[in-house]
């Protein structure tokens, strides 16, 4: 060997001493279980799909987002969004928009005419799914693809349920539903409608099914018993959006008041406005604090003019006159009487008291267990009763579009299990990636992008949808605002602040790999991680 | 799609890169193809900013200077823990001579490369801070005053930690170290001296003067570049949090050096020909117990006795620097954060 001068030994790299053996921690890349896909009721990956509408490749992000739920359109209009409420963001500036990302794309796959996935090999199953709201419908899409044979029957003259008979137009263009319920039933349904069961187990054994889906709905709007003069003034709210729904809306008068404090009082009350009533009152016997409607909804309502008559109940409708007693609450928020009346002036009455269930269609043999009006099921949604499923308003849960549309998915998987024979595979799941767990330095300050609302004129007068849309900029804006919770967005951060170059980055898509012949341990790469997607684990010595 | 640049706003310039971003928008440290001019394999304590301030700064000089770099070395951490012999992490040519002489070695390396033609071959020294501040300084300041082409990068972790954490004239006030003890009225490092480097250079004149922390890998990497644009005697003074020396954790180098910019105690600014042309704005002003309470040679100011009289000095030595320099202000004045995609 020929060296220098005094140089005995040739020069040697650093890399023959591994430093890796100092360590008594390993930093290893997890996936952790963003928030708000945690709180998705439909079980969207939306941190996903987020994730692909980032690089503007927004039909990626839609196929991704429509292996869950095959409504985007209508979801970005009429979900209440527990995934906003739960999204990171929120804690750092306002919530990621998540909701109007996704009618944004929603609507762009109608204008594109981007197509389900195709249906799956046909497995010789036989299905019988009865209601066509939104359980029944995203049922029917997941069976579909699994390959199963549906047989999708309602009792109404249309598709779309509740979504179609209960939430008013200008909430949900009726358009979009339709465009979204065709695009399911091109998967090849078999269809009836004005079909109304009569009983469950005759119909399943004549027509040899294999499994029943019970999305029967609740479409039996609650009636209390107050007092009236004349009955005729009196309607519940499910029977009269199902009116102004079906073209034959009731004549309610100049004054119209709606007794209850949910979501479908202000849908009857905005809906009264709009058919003429110069006066919407709203009476709910407790205050905001305690009202089960959503705030958004609440802030349109009074946008348009709809009143709220806080802390009364309704006594007895006297002629025109209303008798409200005054209400207050209790230390435990609960309404207690005062015994002090007045008088409100009323052309009509509308009860937003609640619906209940129609489940005459069980015969009483079946193994089908009914508690407090709706159906028990067990986690893959199967009744009582063997192969006969049941999901959305009929069980007991949220009564929301999208719980439903969860339910429907579920529903699918259970039946799917049952017909074939297995375990319905509930995936498991990752540790929840909580905000403590970012590094928010990293993240940019973005304000959250509004969107549009129509004119107040053209909202009292017309039923045009409200809200508008994003346009591509600033839904690509929206979608960049997202933390990325637990999941690697290849920011290279690790691969960058290791003194140790014992990140290894494996190229476009491919994300990171640590080198632990090197790697020290020190964490830094952990606690530099914007979104909490690097772990440190005990070395097992 | 779009006509329009969107902005990016997930991380801004923030992270060391991002999927999105044009390779032009990301760092030199975020490039898979990076010199790593210093290698894996060396022996710096687990989570040295030392390591990871020479990486960072020389990668970018190596880039700047199409790989035509030599970097000459004073005595140190960085020397000892990336040169025992006969192994070396350095892939690029580095020359070490002694603890003071750094620059007078670089400036021979200069010209040696001068008088060979070889305009093209730029060079770097570095050295800690006591090597800078301390036995180094007198040919620093010759270097300076010569105008030297050459950029002398310090990496100040705030002592002699090669040798067991003892003080430097670029120890702070109050930090406990070897040889500045806890003991008497005033614990730890006295009050009132030391030297400040960077006002030095500047007093110099010369052409190029920054500081930088291992914190804003965006904005030192800018400030290697703009200095290997110049030609001439160049300073470059980098925060390198030492755990050992600090008794920090060694996840939170990064960490305490963004808070030590944060709080105002160590002012990130760029200056040409003796007058400070930019300053980075505090981002999240923190108070100085945020910076101080997660460092053990600070321990003695809090616990059962705590010495709010001492951080409350070492808080109006914080707002000092952020009057004289002018770190609060609007940060959407500073261009780099947002950037394009
Ligand atoms: C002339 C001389 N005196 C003392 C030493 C011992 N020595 C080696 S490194 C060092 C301290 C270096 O401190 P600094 O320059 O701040 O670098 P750090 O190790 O902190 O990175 C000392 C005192 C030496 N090598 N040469
Ligand atoms: S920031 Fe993104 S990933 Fe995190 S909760 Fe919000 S939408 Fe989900
Ligand atoms: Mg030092």
């Amino acid at each position: 060997m020929e060296t220098p001068f005094a140089i005995t030994l040739d020069v040697g790299s650093s890399r023959a001493n591994h430093t890796g053996s100092w360590r008594v921690e390993r930093p290893v890349y997890v996936d952790r279980l963003p928030p708000c896909n945690n709180a998705c009721p439909a079980g969207e990956n939306i941190q996903g799909w987020l994730y692909e509408a980032e690089t503007g490749d927004y039909e990626s992000a839609w196929r991704n987002l429509v292996e869950d739920n095959p409504f985007p359109a209508v979801m970005g209009r009429i979900c209440f969004h527990p995934c906003e409420t739960a999204c990171n963001r929120g804690q750092l500036d306002e919530a990621v928009g998540i909701n109007a990302v996704e009618r944004f794309m929603g609507d762009l796959a109608i204008e594109r005419g981007w197509s389900l996935p195709a249906a799956g090999p046909d497995t010789g199953k036989r299905i019988l799914v009865v209601g066509a709201g939104p359980a029944g419908l995203s049922a029917t899409y997941h069976l579909r693809r699994l390959g199963h044979q549906v047989r999708l029957v309602d009792s109404a003259k249309r598709l779309g349920g509740m979504m179609r008979y209960g939430i008013p137009a200008y909430r949900l263009p009726r358009d979009v539903l339709d465009a979204e319920i065709a695009r399911i039933v091109d998967m090849g349904v078999e269809v009836e409608l004005d079909h109304n069961v009569q009983d469950i187990e005759l119909e399943r054994r004549e027509g040899g099914f294999d499994a029943v889906f019970l999305a029967v709905g609740a479409q039996l709007g609650r009636r209390v018993n107050i007092p009236a003069g004349d009955s005729s003034r009196v309607i519940d709210a499910v029977s009269f959006l199902n009116r102004v729904a079906s073209d034959d809306p009731p004549m309610l008068g100049r004054r119209v008041v709606v007794y209850g404090g949910g979501d479908t009082a202000l849908d009857a009350a905005r809906t009264a406005r709009r058919l003429g009533a110069t006066d919407a009152v709203i009476v709910y016997r407790r205050n905001r604090e305690h009202m089960p409607a959503h705030g958004e909804e609440l802030e349109q309502a009074l946008g348009e003019g709809v009143t709220m008559r806080w802390l009364s109940t309704v006594d007895r409708l006297d002629g025109d006159k209303l008798v409200l007693e005054t209400m207050r609450l209790n230390e435990s928020g609960f309404p207690e009487p005062t015994g002090e009346f007045e008088e409100l002036g009323a052309d009509s009455l509308v009860l937003a008291l609640g619906q209940d269930t129609d489940l005459s269609l069980l015969s009483q043999a079946s193994g089908v267990v009914v508690d407090d009006g709706v159906v028990e099921v067990l986690p893959t949604m199967m009744t009582g009763e063997s192969g006969v499923f049941a999901g959305g308003d009929a069980v007991p849960a949220d009564r929301t579009a999208t719980v439903a549309i969860g339910h429907g998915k579920r529903a699918a998987r259970g039946i799917n299990a049952y017909v074939l024979g297995g375990a319905s595979a509930d995936g498991e799941r990752n540790e929840l990636a909580t905000f403590d767990r970012l590094n928010t330095w990293y993240y940019s300050d973005a304000p959250r992008t509004r969107r549009p609302e129509l004119e107040r004129a053209r909202r009292i007068s017309t039923f045009d949808e409200v809200v508008g849309g994003l346009n591509e900029e600033n839904a690509l804006f929206e979608a960049r605002r997202c933390l990325s919770c637990g999941n690697c967005f290849e920011c290279d951060n690790c691969f960058g602040v290791c003194p140790d170059n014992a990140v290894i980055k494996l190229g476009p898509s491919m994300r990171y790999e640590f080198d632990y012949d090197f790697c020290k341990g020190c964490g830094i790469c952990v606690k530099e991680c914007p979104c909490g997607a690097i772990e440190m684990v005990p070395e097992i010595i | 799609m779009t006509s329009q640049p969107v902005r990016f706003y997930q991380v801004g310039s923030f992270a060391v890169g991002n999927r999105l971003l044009d390779d032009d928008a990301r760092t030199v440290q975020s490039d898979s193809n990076r010199t790593n001019s210093i290698d894996s394999g060396h022996r710096a304590c687990q989570g040295c900013g030392e390591a990871l301030g020479a990486r960072y700064a020389l990668d970018a000089a190596m880039r700047a200077s199409q790989g035509q770099l030599v970097a000459v070395n004073a005595t140190g951490c960085l020397e000892v823990f990336s040169t025992p012999y006969p192994e070396t992490s350095w892939r690029i040519p580095w020359l070490h001579s002694l603890f003071g002489n750094a620059p007078a070695v670089a400036t021979g390396v200069a010209a040696a490369m001068r008088v060979k033609g070889r305009t093209d071959v730029r060079v770097v020294a570095q050295a800690g801070d006591g090597g800078t501040v301390d036995i180094g300084f007198g040919c620093l300041s010759g270097m300076f005053e010569r105008n030297d082409d050459v950029l002398f990068i310090c990496y100040d972790n705030e002592g002699y930690m090669n040798t067991g954490v003892q003080r430097s004239a670029a120890t702070p006030p109050a930090a406990r170290t070897a040889t500045t003890d806890v003991v008497g009225p005033e614990p730890g490092n006295v009050f009132g001296q030391g030297k400040n480097l960077p006002r030095i250079a500047m007093a110099h004149d010369i052409p190029y003067v920054a500081t930088a922390t291992v914190a804003d890998l965006h904005d030192l990497e800018q400030k290697v570049e703009r200095a290997m644009e110049i030609r001439g005697a160049r300073y470059l003074h980098v925060l390198v949090p030492c755990p050992l020396g600090w008794g920090s954790a060694s996840n939170d180098t990064i960490h305490v050096a963004r808070l030590a910019k944060e709080t105002g105690l160590f002012p990130v600014f760029e200056a040409e020909n003796g007058v400070v042309t930019a300053v980075s704005k505090i981002r999240h002003l923190a108070p100085v117990e945020d910076y101080l309470s997660i460092q053990r040679r600070y321990a003695h100011l809090f616990g059962k006795h705590p010495r709010t009289d001492i951080v409350a000095r070492i808080q109006a030595i914080a707002d000092q620097n952020i009057a004289r320099y002018g770190l609060l202000g609007d940060e959407s004045e500073d261009e780099t954060k947002w950037v394009e995609a």
